[in-house]
């Protein structure tokens, strides 16, 4: 035993699954303890804001500045031109400016954007131009003209009888503050989805349950095909023949299809995670049948069993101490791929609306869901689902390669 | 049966056969065979692979149900209809296999299998020590120490180590009758000797009938007393070995002796049979 | 004398496991075949007479690994060779190898010619179809299988049949030595004897020049081949011809084994069979001294403390033990007489 988990170890696929899978269910305990926020706390009014660090603009007006040395001007015009209104300036002075290509520098925007000023008007004949290109012109020229003007921003009190504005703070081009400063800022490293709430947070959540739903699913569905297959294999004749009937009716019919029907039916009130768990678990278990099974048909017939019944055992006796531990490998393997095709049949599940119908816990395949009710894939909101599709590949991927592993241990033949 | 007045018949068979699968797929594996296993005796049934001796042993163990015909136990019908008669006949017929490494569960220690046996024989609430001195007993019969075994796993054991383990929990047993299917093929030659060895002290010291399956005809011939020659699914010829290898009447036992090779005489390779 | 056509000399070679541990499954083997002679290599299971094979086709791939000893085919020394050029250019052409399962690797989608147009072809022989046809049929023939075989599915063969068609194709460019690892091993004994009817036409006809045959079984080989040599733990305990190994062996080992042997003869069941108790060592840390000493009767404390090396006696006859051959009779007498 203790000579079979070092082998397991040693095996390069099982550890790296292992390894991978480890880490995303330490994540799932670990981060709860950390941020202590409600996952489903909707923080942001509006969707999908983007991944980043939001501070109060408030407080950072009020907040007293340091004056940098730093020219925030050409930083300004940097973001505000692109290279192709970069190209398309270098174009209109050489064609109609009258400046020569050889001094015009594309690459630095604060020259560009002088030599633009000394020499664009806007009333000079452009020929071959058209009515559209001029108008792109007129506003490029604009936007380089605000880019450049430094006025500063002014902030004024409000006289409370008079409703009249004094100055009372101007806030030069030239004034940082440090976010250090800041104390109300929050930071959303995978954004928010579209309810406003914190995708990082929501995505552990989410790990949580979908991993509940696999493990309880595959837990289910491996404990009934162990019990049937076990059933059919050891006493063959009509139980076989009854067994593997109603094995193969849910064979032929897609499992999915009964999935589906299955969830439609239970409703949308009853169905929270557990009931989903179930309905995946009650639905899946045929493959597992048949593979037991089989395993326990090559068993029945070696000698060791034959020795046992005529040692006068019983049955029970032989199929707990002459059968289960042969296939004990197999089924472990088995219910690896039972949880890893839970996980994926609850996201597929979810995504076309019949997953768990509950607003308290979030699933993996309901934030899919949401964000694709909320278009996220055709706004850009990349990090509404993304993350989702990377967590659900990751688990299935480790727990797979964990089966892959374990499978080449325990089948020699398929080591190289 | 006549010629065989003084020796009682142990186990016999009548009209037995053995059908796999029905309509199209049916496949007669056993096809009607008589036969007469007298107390004591060493029996071999020879016959090549595919030719039922092994599906034969399995029907005269218990294991699987007879199609056809009568098995008899010392002259009576055999009743194995419920499970607590069949362990009443399998205290007097026991089996050693093949495979020996495959004859044990490899999750289980192997002073399970001996205690097992002690157990079977109703020597279950006996004090330890006195099951570890019958144990101890047992595996000296065989020529191994239980000290060195007991602890271990079969797979510490050589193929020749858990072959005589395997005599042993017969030796504990003492059934009346031995099924011993091939129990030499799957072990080297030098140790081939001290298995047979002891199968035939055995049959010395608690009077016990062993059927021996075989295809190897020299294996047959050195060990039996009784050879019986199977052929698809039936004895083609039976008789004592001396008479049946030596001056075969049987064509099929004629090529099947003429085919092994030999040593002292010359083996004539143009005999052969272009099938 | 004939030509040699085989020799190895002290060929050492060496198993590395998952585990990263070297198992010595070929320890200082020297051999020679002559054209024209057969060589029989027994042994029980473990000893390395399947290894051997192997490693004297200079076929080195992991986990087996080559470590001194040359091996030189008709003149060619081998061992130098890379595996894949061994494989293009020895494999086949001069050596051919038969193993127990051969006949398992027949492609079942492949009808039996295509197989022998496929060797040609991977042996760089330009030869049309038909020619091809012609040869095989022509060979078929002298070797007692029927023509349809080629144009027939593995499947449709039997068990015997397959074999015997696979050690036509194997030997088809007529190499030097074939090796054959337990051949007949599988079938029943009427095809076992069609297989080895077939070898000893193969040799008759001049379409191998020697072969090497390995089996356990030693009244098949006694039949088979010209010589015998006993190997024991990765070593050679005895060679000499196969009707004084069989009839006079002089190593404790060999005497234990063919006094072990039973055959369907009158006489036989009066003999009383040898048996030696004890199991082989285990490979990984062979004893330093004789392998042998741990199992053997007349073992001696020297025995276990240094090497033995092999030994001529009678001309041609080696063997592999600390005593003179007279000693080794004497106490043989002695122990029949008791």
């Amino acid at each position: 035993m203790k000579n079979t988990i070092k082998q397991v170890f040693h095996s390069g696929k099982f550890l790296v699954g292992f390894i991978i899978f480890f880490i995303i269910f330490l994540t799932c305990i670990f981060y709860p303890l950390i941020v202590r926020t409600d996952p489903l706390a909707m923080v942001g009014n509006g969707n999908f804001f983007a991944p980043g660090t939001y501070i109060s603009q408030e407080e950072a007006a009020t907040e007293e500045p340091y004056s940098l040395n730093v020219d925030a001007s050409s930083a300004k015009l940097q973001a505000a031109l692109s290279v192709d209104d970069l190209s398309a300036m270098q174009q209109w002075l050489i064609k109609y400016g009258g400046v020569k290509e050889s001094d015009i520098d594309v690459t630095d925007a604060q020259k560009m954007a002088e030599l633009w000023q000394a020499h664009y008007d806007s009333t000079v004949a452009q020929p071959g131009l058209i009515a559209a290109k001029k108008k792109y012109y007129v506003r490029l020229d604009k936007k380089i003209t605000a880019a450049l003007k430094d006025s500063g921003v002014i902030i004024a009190d409000k006289d409370a009888d008079t409703g009249a504005l004094t100055e009372s703070k101007t806030i030069k081009e030239t004034d940082f503050i440090n976010t250090g400063d800041i104390s109300n800022k929050r930071t959303f490293i995978l954004g928010t989805d579209n309810f406003g709430r914190d995708v990082l947070t929501e995505l552990i959540s989410a790990t949580v349950s979908s991993l509940k739903i696999g493990f309880i699913a595959g837990l289910i569905a491996t404990a009934i095909g162990l019990f049937l297959g076990l059933l059919a294999g050891y006493l063959g004749g009509f139980p076989d023949n009854l067994i593997m009937f109603i094995t193969n009716l849910f064979t032929v019919i897609p499992s999915f299809v009964i999935l589906i029907l299955i969830s439609y039916s239970v409703g949308n009130s009853a169905r929270g995670i557990m009931m989903v768990a179930l309905i995946i678990g009650l639905t899946s278990w045929p493959w597992t049948t048949r593979s037991v099974r089989s395993q326990v048909i090559s068993l029945r017939n070696r000698d060791h069993v034959n020795l046992s019944k005529l040692s006068g055992h019983s049955m029970m006796r032989i199929i707990f101490t002459d059968i289960l531990p042969y296939i004990a490998s197999y089924v472990v393997m088995a219910m690896i791929l039972q949880i890893s095709s839970g996980i994926l049949s609850e996201a597929q599940l979810s995504m076309i609306g019949l997953g768990p119908a509950t607003t308290k816990t979030a699933t993996l395949g309901l934030m899919m869901n949401w964000a694709m009710q909320y278009s996220a894939h055709l706004n850009g909101s990349w990090w509404a689902y993304f993350p989702v599709v990377i967590m659900i590949a990751l688990i299935s991927f480790s727990l797979n390669l964990m089966n892959t592993g374990l499978d080449q241990v325990f089948n020699p033949q398929l080591r190289d | 049966m006549a010629m065989e007045n003084e020796k009682k018949p142990c186990l016999s068979g009548r009209g037995v056969t053995k059908i796999f699968g029905a309509g199209k797929q049916e496949t007669v594996a056993v096809d009607h065979v008589d036969f007469d296993f007298n107390e004591g005796e060493i029996v071999s049934i020879v016959g090549e692979s595919g030719s039922g001796k092994t599906t034969l042993s399995k029907m005269l163990l218990g294991l699987i149900s007879v199609t056809e015909g009568q098995v008899l136990y010392q002259g009576q019908p055999r009743d194995i209809g419920t499970n607590a008669k069949k362990k009443e006949y399998w205290k007097n017929i026991q089996p050693i296999f093949q495979d020996p490494f495959s004859s044990y569960n490899i999750f289980y220690k192997i002073d399970s299998v001996l205690l097992d046996c002690l157990n079977m024989r109703g020597c279950k609430n006996l004090p330890y020590e006195q099951k570890v001195e019958m144990m101890t007993e047992a595996c000296s019969f065989v020529n191994l120490k239980f000290a060195e075994l007991t602890n271990k796993y079969p797979f510490e054991l050589s193929g020749g180590q858990m072959q005589r383990l395997m005599i042993a929990r017969i030796f504990l047993l003492k059934p009346k009758i031995l099924m011993a299917d091939e129990p030499t093929s799957m072990i080297d030659a030098c140790s081939r000797a001290t298995i047979l060895d002891m199968l035939l002290k055995l049959r010395d010291e608690i009077n016990m009938t062993v059927i021996f399956i075989t295809h190897d005809i020299g294996l047959a011939y050195y060990i039996s007393d009784k050879v019986y020659i199977m052929e698809h699914g039936r004895f083609v010829e039976s008789g004592p070995a001396e008479d049946v290898i030596i001056n075969p009447k049987d064509a099929y036992t004629r090529r099947l002796i003429s085919d092994v090779p030999k040593i002292y005489e010359k083996w004539d390779l143009d005999t052969v049979l272009n099938k | 004398m004939g030509k040699t056509m085989l020799e190895i000399s002290h060929l050492k070679t060496k198993y590395i496991t998952r585990f990263h541990e070297d198992v010595y499954a070929v320890d200082d083997v020297s051999l020679k075949i002559e054209e024209g002679k057969s060589l029989g290599i027994a042994g029980e299971s473990g000893c390395g007479k399947s290894t051997l094979a192997l490693s004297l086709m200079g076929y080195y791939f992991a986990p087996l690994h080559y470590i001194s000893g040359d091996i030189i085919v008709d003149g060619v020394k081998i061992s130098d060779m890379k595996p894949e050029q061994v494989r293009h250019k020895i494999l086949g052409n001069e050596i051919a190898y038969i193993p127990q399962a051969a006949m398992n690797a027949l492609n079942p989608t492949q009808k039996i010619i295509s197989f022998i147009e496929d060797v040609m072809h991977a042996h760089g022989i330009k030869m049309t179809k038909k020619e091809i046809y012609d040869m095989a049929r022509e060979r078929f023939a002298e070797l007692g299988l029927p023509e349809e075989v080629l144009q027939k599915h593995a499947v449709e063969l039997s068990g015997g049949m397959k074999q015997r068609t696979v050690i036509a194709i194997s030997t088809i460019l007529s190499p030097k030595v074939l090796i054959a690892d337990e051949p007949s091993s599988a079938l029943d004994v009427t095809s076992q004897k069609m297989v080895i009817r077939m070898m000893r036409e193969l040799m008759e006809k001049g379409y191998i020049k020697s072969m090497i045959f390995i089996t356990h079984e030693l009244p098949l080989l006694y039949n088979v081949t010209d010589d015998i040599m006993v190997m024991y733990a990765g070593q050679m305990v005895e060679k000499g011809t196969a009707k004084e190994m069989v009839f006079d062996p002089v190593h404790p080992y060999s005497k234990g084994l063919m006094g072990s042997i039973i055959v369907p003869e009158s006489g036989v069941r009066e003999r009383k069979l040898t048996a030696i108790p004890g199991t082989p060592p285990n490979l990984k840390n062979p004893p330093k001294g004789c392998r042998f000493a741990e199992r053997c009767p007349y073992a001696t404390p020297t025995c276990s403390a240094m090497a033995i090396d092999e030994k001529v006696f009678d001309d041609d006859r080696m063997y592999r033990c600390l005593m003179s051959v007279r000693k080794i009779r004497e106490a043989y007498g002695n122990g029949d007489g008791e």
